[in-house]
């Protein structure tokens, strides 16, 4: 066991002066500010602040907006990795700052923190998220049927059905997948892994009526096809879901269904 | 009388009101993809899953023939220094290899053109780049299937 942090009443030996028993560390956060109503450009600001490592870097966040500078604006609601709202790229990867522990990401140097590449930036760490759920919206995420009368009894499934796409069900819409495709940095017009998940989540529902027009809607010209199979969104996936083979999977539907 | 204005509920005016009610609902958002004024209505249709799958079957078929081609032409039998004008018009003689060549260059060139147009697709920002340079792909390619066809039909091994 661990001896406990705040019993230092024996100052028998102290070891190194100055780091004696604290769990902090002085970590620099090298922020990406944007302010439209200042500048139109961008710009890094550095941070110095004692931290706990053990600790978020939405704590340090936190700390900045709470003790340094109340300017700084990101997007954060549950700050425990299921709203999905503070999706940020940080030391150059897209991940949820309250799931990032400072520990884990090397603290001795600066700690990059910028908005998600491929949205319109609105201030510091906010992006207008419009277009990634305008590409949602068009996926049709909600159940289909045919059957236009309200249920009368549950609509049942195996547990082998509910297994089929159990890993797409995990999606929060945080847009970490989606903003780390370079397909999708280009023009913007490319549906994005998170709309095909969510798309594939239904497909994929024995319950679900509507495969086949979903189907069709990815088969656009900016649909599935435009996948190059590069992975980043498979790696930043904060949920771990395994989204490039959840748009393999629609790829495979799609082409069976032809032939 | 008092005159100051109580909200209500008793608590504060919230900053930015809610902009919706009863008598003004949030806008229905239609499913439909629209996104923006220049894209176009339809986009759908098979091509991309066609030159996907393409991608992938001559890519396949593309693996033998190069390998064999580069096989007969540098390694097996005396290797390059063979190679003149006596072996290829000796080579093209025969039907077999005539089709060979011809299904590697259209297989080859149609493969690498699909290649190059996900590539412009891709990096190319402004509709106007991407229409040249599609359009100078696309010229470049029809204008080398189109030699390369008629020189392995029309070769002639006696021609001085």
């Amino acid at each position: 066991m661990a001896t406990p942090v705040l019993d230092k009443a024996d100052a028998a030996g102290s070891p190194e002066p100055g780091f004696a028993d604290s769990p902090y560390i002085t970590v620099t956060m090298r922020i990406r500010r944007f302010n439209p109503e200042i500048s139109a450009e961008a710009t890094w600001e550095d941070f110095q602040l004692e931290i706990d490592p053990k600790e978020r870097v939405l704590d340090a966040l936190h700390k900045i907006k709470w003790d340094l500078d109340g300017t700084l604006t990101f997007r954060r609601s549950c700050a425990h990795g299921i709203c999905g709202s503070d999706a940020m790229r940080i030391n150059g990867k897209n991940r949820l700052a309250c799931k990032t522990l400072i520990k884990d990401i090397n603290p001795e140097k600066p700690i990059t923190v910028e908005a998600i590449k491929g949205l319109t930036v609105l201030k510091d760490l906010v992006v207008d998220m419009e277009p990634f759920f305008q590409a949602y919206r068009d996926v049709m995420p909600f159940l289909i049927t045919k059957d236009t009368n309200e249920p009368t009894r549950e609509r049942l499934q195996s547990a082998e059905d509910r297994e089929r796409f159990d890993d797409t069900t995990k999606c929060i819409l945080c847009a970490a997948c989606t903003t780390s495709c370079p397909v999708f940095w280009n023009d913007g017009q490319y549906f994005g892994p998170a709309a095909i998940v969510n798309a594939h989540r239904f497909i994929f529902d024995s319950r679900d009526e509507a495969g086949e027009q979903r189907l069709e809607i990815l088969n656009d010209k900016d649909g599935v096809w435009r996948c190059r199979t590069t992975f980043n969104c498979t790696d930043a996936c904060p949920r771990g879901i395994e989204v490039t083979k959840a748009i393999a999977e629609v790829k495979r539907a799609l082409i069976t269904r032809r032939f | 009388m008092s005159t100051t204005e109580t909200p209500a509920s008793g608590i504060g005016p919230v900053e930015g009101d809610s902009l919706y009610s009863v008598d003004n609902p949030a806008p229905v958002i239609e499913p439909p993809r629209k996104r923006t004024k220049k894209t176009p209505k339809s986009t759908r249709g098979n091509f991309e899953l066609a030159a996907w799958l393409f991608m992938r079957l001559s890519g396949v078929v593309l693996v033998v023939l190069v390998i064999g081609h580069l096989l007969i032409q540098l390694v097996l039998d005396g290797g390059v220094s063979k190679i003149g004008f006596a072996f290829v018009a000796g080579r093209w003689a025969s039907p077999f290899w005539q089709v060979w060549d011809l299904l590697m260059l259209w297989l080859a060139m149609l493969h690498g053109a699909n290649g190059l147009r996900t590539v412009i697709n891709d990096y190319a920002e402004r509709p106007n780049t991407r229409l040249w340079l599609k359009g100078l792909l696309y010229t470049a390619t029809v204008f080398t299937i189109l030699l390369g066809t008629l020189v392995i039909f029309t070769f002639d091994p006696n021609i001085r």
